[in-house]
């Protein structure tokens, strides 16, 4: 599985794992379709954005810190949008954000040249 | 009249098997080592000015066909160019009447002397690169027959050679079937050894040890089970000293070194594919391993993902519980 696919995944599947954890949260249990699916498409764009980065820049350490930052910016704009909650969106977004910039530079298949 | 002392004996012994090298660009340094069928000596090649190590036949030859075996080494050798198997510059009969051949002179140590100070991983490595260069040789039809710790040895800069091809011999290809090169000197080294056992206890093949005619390469993957399980355990092939040996490895060992060379691994190539599935940590093919093993090698494989995964974990489970306050 290529980088960019690898990271659209997790990032997808991830992002739906923490978008059902609201369940636990009374307050919000009535939202939870749409924190879930908001939380996926957050994901996934995370995901193709972090995997498209570990196409480019092989770099662990570099993968990892690109990674927390796009977690936290998407995770920003979403508590921005929730007018709160910030650490609590914020930092399992950022967490997301650092497993999946570890494990697109980890694993995942490079991109394989064309052939002609 | 004064006795003479063992060491002025042994003195004489070697004076007494110094080759004759006159008519040759060689001449004798020093003693370096004995083999089976002959003496190894360092000499200086006075044409290129280099050191150069001379393998010579004993002078006192117990059979006829052992200079023809010292020259179908020789041969051997020239035909397997690879850079773990040691090369041959010449060969030919020297003045005294006795085979002789040329080849590149190693300074470094013994398989057995170098391998003390390496730990586990590091050991498994240099197996790889013993397995590779006896693969080569496997592919193009011939078969080592006396691999052992002090056959191999380690360069100057780590390179490693396969030593000591005296015992070697056309077998049949492990996969492709022989080659025309290697039939056209196979009925030679075949007809010379047939019947008669040749080897070093230990590491030789039980096939190998009943004088088998029909020893194929799986002779030599026995070898280096063996050879593996010395690396491994610093003593001789024996079953109760693997105490403390990973699972996985004795497994290899085992199956390199089974009784029944059907049950052994195909090729060297094989072997090394599960050595390095072990050093990735992935399931090695000779190893049923059990539900706890194959979860606890998950966990070496992958540590970093699965500590990332447990951490987000808890922190999620801690926000849940704070949220409930």
């Amino acid at each position: 599985m290529n980088k960019v696919l690898f990271g659209l995944l997790l990032g997808a599947v991830l992002g739906a794992f923490d978008g059902m954890t609201a369940w636990f949260t009374p307050q919000v249990r009535a939202q939870l379709a749409g924190i879930v699916i908001g939380s996926t498409v957050k994901g996934l764009v995370a995901g193709i954005l972090i995997g498209l980065f570990a196409r480019k820049v092989h770099s662990l350490a570099l993968g990892i810190v690109f990674g927390l930052a796009v977690g936290l910016v998407l995770a920003f704009i979403v508590a921005q949008l929730q007018h709160g909650y910030y650490l609590e969106i914020m930092l399992p977004g950022g967490m997301v954000g650092l497993i999946v910039g570890y494990a697109t530079q980890r694993y995942g298949r490079e991109a394989q040249p064309l052939r002609t | 009249m004064k006795p003479l002392t063992d060491s002025a004996v042994a003195r004489l012994q070697t004076d007494m098997q110094l080759p004759d090298l006159s008519g040759t660009r060689y001449c004798v340094i020093r003693y370096l080592a004995r083999g089976g069928m002959g003496t190894v000596w360092l000499v200086e090649d006075t044409v290129l000015l280099r050191r150069v190590a001379l393998k010579v036949l004993d002078l006192v030859s117990p059979a006829e066909d052992v200079a023809e075996r010292l020259l179908q080494e020789a041969r051997i050798l020239a035909s397997l160019e690879h850079p773990g198997i040691v090369p041959v510059h010449d060969a030919g009969t020297l003045a005294d009447g006795r085979a002789f051949y040329c080849m590149k002179f190693i300074e470094g140590h013994t398989l057995a002397e170098h391998v003390a100070e390496k730990g586990l991983r590091e050991r498994i490595r240099l197996l790889e690169r013993i397995a590779e260069p006896l693969d080569f040789a496997h592919v193009r039809g011939f078969i080592h027959r006396d691999l052992k710790p002090e056959n191999i040895m380690i360069g100057a800069f780590g390179e490693v050679l396969i030593m000591d091809w005296g015992l070697a011999r056309v077998g049949e290809q492990p996969e492709s079937g022989t080659s025309n090169s290697s039939r056209s000197r196979q009925g030679r080294s075949r007809d010379t050894l047939q019947g008669s056992i040749l080897g070093t206890p230990g590491y030789m093949s039980p096939e190998q040890a009943r004088a088998d005619s029909k020893v194929d390469h799986r002779t030599d993957i026995f070898s280096l089970g063996a050879i593996l399980w010395f690396m491994l355990t610093g003593e001789a092939p024996d079953k109760e000293s693997s105490v403390g040996l990973p699972r996985p490895l004795r497994a290899i060992c085992t199956k390199a070194m089974a009784a029944d060379p059907g049950e052994r691994y195909s090729s060297a190539g094989a072997m090394n594919a599960d050595l390095a599935k072990y050093l990735t940590n992935a399931p090695v093919g000779a190893y049923r391993e059990s539900w706890f093993e194959r979860a606890g090698r998950i966990y070496a494989r992958h540590r970093v993902a699965v500590v990332l995964l447990a951490a987000y974990l808890l922190m999620r489970g801690f926000f849940i519980l704070w949220s409930r306050r």
